[in-house]
């Protein structure tokens, strides 16, 4: 275990933070953000929105105006500048999904997207000349949930289901000025209890030490799935210009906190979790690909040379054949189940003998107790008795005393009657 | 049954026809009558809806008839998932007003759409419309039948919209074009307080685009307007369809009146106001105008065409072999729920 020691001085590796920010700054930033759902749903609008750029504009229109036989995907990149930072961002969109009348794998072209975009990275990971290494890994997936007001619905689930474990999700409720506040909150529930009982396993924001960001975590918690609004135009509200809707009975304001969720969706993804996604992606999807990957290649190389009966080396781990090598992770594994097995039942034992101990011992000592207070008892019982028997002494002693007395005062008043006598004579 | 597909004025009495130089005769008359005989027998109207699951159907039928005559206010609100199968789910009630019956039944049909694969999700629709007219005409070919013919035929099928801005997606193409040969669809958008005005515009113009070049015929037909003052006030009516139309039933208080409406943070969207959207023109389609040009559609030609279909095919087989081998004509069994 390593302690912490205190410092006699200041060294100056506080500063590392900075050399990371600077080196970082200067190599700058990339983020892959895909967005996926039926078309209609406003996902072109949102990206305008979230990223306050035209990406899709009247020369470069987006995929929503163009109408598509099969699920395609596509990409944009974009370079945005702020601050010194640059960011290289690429949205990958997916038209036509959802959109036939058979549905049934558009998600296909979806996962074999990202697939290629893990493949590509574990390339360029084994490669022997590794300076350049570009991140098109997928991030970030944005799902649009139709704002139907009733439930997620079967293609919803499908895909949520096929993809958790690919990428990051963050389901988002489209268009969500359709709902009333009631009705969006109803929705938002169903919609959370549809997903636990499937076990989906959406993007989940880490927990942190800070009690600040704890409380704000928590807050996104308890406002999933966001419901969202974009808007590509800008409206005056009371003197201020706004990106909003105008409708005939008002203005919904897309970055007003009481009329939808889109601030804490931009906060979230751009101002606090944007590495964490990375993050995230870097260190559990892509691994789960990887070793998926490679174990799957290790088993096909050896079987193909089997079948094909040739003499080339089997480049597989330990050189061993695939079988041979599963049965010995077999056998470890169950070795290591039987150790865990009697190491627990170890423990049980002990747990029981400590468990027994105890309680003799407070057995024991509710005995002495009760010993200790029966002796008490008799103790103050003869106390009483002596004391009874003092009483009882004086008592007699009294009235002994008395008897006398009054035997005095007989005699006395004996005598005086005598002499009284005496005297009348 | 009361011809009002032509919408002229009733005359007041005693004012003399055209024509009829020896006095008044009293031929007008015959309206009154018309009506007393009508409210005596009551209205029926069968209306279908038709589309995705959360698009506001059963909220809509309850605005229009401002009372609660949905499924959903016939069945426990536990049944919230979706069917796995198109089900067809009919609800009747009598209302009345002002001294005149309604029988009124909304068929409903949840689940359609709703699964990823959506082939062929009309047939079952199709299938209920015909079994709808084959009930009508064994009661009318009987030999001694009704004098009144229970009518379950459906008048008119509204076919909701999802609000997405853009086109006609290829399910509702593929429905609309199935169906508008065998019942009269009325288009609606479904919630369309989530389009601004230009957008609610813009989708219009792609929508009517769309059916023109798929060749759909909603209601009103433009083959079934009878004469110039049909053909113009129809015409007014083609350039509005689709209808965006707002459901709700819920009251709140606007400019110190009670209105139906949906409060959102931003503004309370009113129900019948037609600067807000167009339920108040769908509703004077389908009840104050329009309802008894539904029927008359509904069964001197929609209807007709299924009989003569049928009655055909009668022909061509004996009758004893309604299913049997045709005589070299080129048919798969032409059943009630295959046309």
């Amino acid at each position: 275990m390593e302690q912490q020691k205190n410092l006699e001085g200041y060294v100056g590796f506080a500063n590392l933070p900075n050399q990371v920010y600077r080196k970082s700054v200067k190599r700058g930033f990339e983020f892959t953000l895909m967005v996926v759902g039926e078309s209609g749903l406003g996902k072109s609008t949102l990206i305008n929105s979230l990223f306050l750029t035209d990406l899709y504009s009247a020369e470069y229109p987006g995929p929503s105006h163009r109408i598509k036989k099969t699920v395609q995907v596509e990409q944009s990149k974009v370079l945005v500048k702020e601050g010194g930072v640059q960011l290289l961002l690429t949205i990958v969109d997916t038209p036509g999904f959802g959109d036939a009348v058979d549905n049934s794998n558009c998600w296909q072209p979806v996962i074999d997207h990202i697939d290629s975009k893990f493949e590509d990275y574990l390339n360029a990971e084994s490669r022997v000349n590794r300076r350049q290494m570009p991140d098109n890994r997928v991030h970030c997936c944005l799902y649009f949930i139709a704002p139907s007001g009733h439930g997620l619905k079967p293609l919803d689930i499908e895909f949520m289901k096929r993809l958790h474990e690919k990428v990051n999700i963050i389901p988002l409720i489209a268009k969500a000025d359709t709902m009333t506040p009631e009705e969006c909150q109803q929705f938002k529930k169903q919609i959370m209890r549809e997903i636990q009982e499937h076990k989906i396993k959406t993007y989940e924001f880490p927990e942190t030490d800070d009690e600040e960001e704890n409380k704000i975590v928590k807050k996104i918690k308890d406002r999933l799935p966001l419901a969202v609004v974009g808007s590509n135009t800008i409206i005056e509200v009371n003197g201020k210009r706004v990106r909003g809707r105008q409708y005939p009975w008002g203005v919904a304001e897309v970055e007003n906190g009481e009329h939808c969720d889109f601030t804490i969706l931009r906060n979230m993804l751009i101002r606090t979790h944007m590495q964490d996604l990375k993050d995230v992606t870097n260190n559990v999807h892509y691994e789960n690909y990887r070793s998926r990957k490679l174990a799957a290649v290790t088993y096909n190389g050896a079987d193909n040379n089997k079948n094909k009966g040739q003499l080339t080396k089997v480049d597989t781990v330990e050189g061993m054949s695939p079988l041979a090598q599963m049965e010995e992770e077999r056998r470890d594994h169950v070795a290591k189940m039987k150790k865990m097995e009697m190491e627990m039942e170890q423990v049980f034992e002990m747990k029981v003998k400590e468990k027994l101990q105890k309680l003799k011992d407070s057995e024991a000592e509710l005995q002495r107790r009760h010993e200790q207070m029966k002796k008490n008892l008799e103790a103050q019982h003869k106390e009483l008795e002596e004391k009874r028997r003092q009483f009882e002494e004086e008592k007699n002693n009294w009235e002994v005393q008395q008897r006398l007395v009054e035997q005095q005062k007989l005699d006395a008043s004996r005598t005086l009657e005598k002499n009284k006598k005496k005297k009348i004579f | 049954m009361a011809d009002t597909a032509k919408t002229t004025h009733p005359q007041p009495a005693g004012r003399p026809e055209k024509g009829a130089e020896f006095g008044y005769v009293g031929i007008d008359a015959i309206l009154e009558q018309m009506r007393r005989k009508a409210m005596k027998q009551g209205f029926e109207l069968n209306i279908m809806v038709v589309g995705q699951s959360g698009l506001g159907k059963s909220t809509l039928i309850n605005t229009l008839f401002k009372s609660k005559v949905s499924r959903r206010s016939v069945m426990p609100s536990d049944e919230e998932r979706i069917p796995k199968t198109i089900e067809i789910k009919s609800v009747s009630h009598d209302i009345e007003e002002k001294g005149v019956r309604m029988k009124l039944t909304v068929i409903d049909t949840p689940g359609f759409g709703d699964q990823i694969n959506n082939e062929n999700c009309w047939q079952p629709i199709m299938k209920f419309i015909n079994e709808q007219y084959e009930q009508y005409l064994q009661e009318e070919i009987n030999i001694s039948r009704k004098k009144r013919i229970p009518d379950s035929r459906v008048h008119c099928c509204i076919y909701f919209i999802p609000p997405t801005g853009h086109c006609l997606r290829p399910i509702d193409i593929e429905f609309m074009r199935h169906l508008s040969k065998v019942v009269n669809i009325v288009p609606v958008i479904a919630k369309a307080d989530t389009l601004t005005l230009e957008e609610r515009d813009f989708f219009k113009q792609k929508i009517r685009e769309d059916l023109r070049v798929n060749e759909i015929e909603v209601y009103p037909q433009k083959e079934f307007d009878e004469d110039s003052e049909d053909r113009m006030i129809n015409d007014k009516i083609r350039e509005m369809i689709p209808f965006a139309v707002v459901g709700s039933d819920q009251e709140y208080q606007v400019n110190g009146k009670r209105l139906l409406g949906r409060k959102t943070r931003w503004g309370t969207v009113e129900v019948e106001n037609t600067a807000h959207c167009e339920f108040a023109y769908l509703r004077d389609l389908l009840i104050r105008t329009h309802m008894q040009n539904l029927k008359d559609i509904t069964s001197s030609i929609h209807y007709e065409v299924y009989r003569v279909r049928r009655l055909n095919e009668n022909n061509t087989h004996p009758s004893d072999q309604p299913n049997g081998h045709s005589n070299g004509v080129p048919t798969h069994e032409v059943l009630s729920h295959e046309m």
